[in-house]
């Protein structure tokens, strides 16, 4: 029971924090910065929580719970379809290729240095 | 206040994401994360069919309509956990897996979001 109020209370905090940052961070081009950057950002931190191996209720609190929160999959496809329908398919592409290939890595990353801490 | 909508919606994403996977994860056991994928591509529709129905009806507030899509939808799924599954599967070795993951996770994003959209429309 008590695994689901850590949860709670890190989705809580992620979203609230992945609003405020995205809204912080626009660009003026047209790119979802916002996103982008949360996302990345996100996926580098999950990365080291899981290498310097966080469990239990910790584990619940920032990793499940707010970084799950924190990052988002389907703002991110709804901004990419607009790119796209908007025409920018520099964008389009660019958007969806950087995000996987940089998040991938970047979560690759901060296990490695996790693991080192 | 629209904080706070987009706090409490990002709580009831959260609790949905973890009893959603921890329920397929029971239902086949399997090394591949069905789990993650079924919620973020049952988001990615949703958040295409509400961004569309609502603008178009104009029936929420504003702050209740950010709740519900950046807070509940937005924390629903993620992209933290999407990576750090795609990672684990090729540390095991598993690499048709993660890429199988990773091509079916952004192709069928892609379609579920365009689909939600054009169903919200009518």
């Amino acid at each position: 029971m008590s695994e689901l109020i850590y949860l709670s209370i890190g989705g809580f905090l992620g979203a609230i924090c992945r609003y405020a940052l995205s809204r912080q961070i626009q660009g003026t081009n047209g790119f979802p910065l916002g996103t982008f950057v949360v996302n990345l950002l996100g996926a580098f931190l999950l990365g080291l929580l899981v290498g310097i191996q966080i469990s239990g209720h910790y584990y619940h609190l920032l990793g499940i719970g707010f970084m799950g929160a924190f990052t988002t999959f389907s703002t991110f496809m709804l901004e990419s379809e607009q790119l796209r329908k908007a025409g920018k398919d520099h964008f389009f592409y660019g958007y969806i290729v950087s995000s996987f290939i940089l998040g991938l890595g970047l979560l690759f990353c901060g296990l490695m240095i996790g693991h080192d801490i | 206040m629209v904080y706070l909508f987009v706090g409490i919606g990002g709580m009831v994403g959260s609790l949905l994401r973890y009893f959603l996977s921890t329920a397929v994860t029971e239902i086949c056991s399997t090394a591949f994360p069905f789990g993650t994928l079924i919620i973020n591509l049952s988001g990615s529709f949703l958040l295409g069919w509400i961004s569309n129905h609502f603008v178009i009806l104009k029936k929420l507030p504003p702050q209740l309509l950010t709740g519900l899509t950046t807070g509940v939808i937005g924390s629903y799924t993620t992209f933290s956990t999407f990576c750090l599954e795609a990672i684990q599967l090729m540390e095991a070795g598993k690499y048709f897996f993660s890429f199988a993951y990773i091509v079916i996770s952004l192709l069928g994003g892609l379609i579920f979001v365009r689909i939600g959209l054009k169903i919200g429309k009518h």
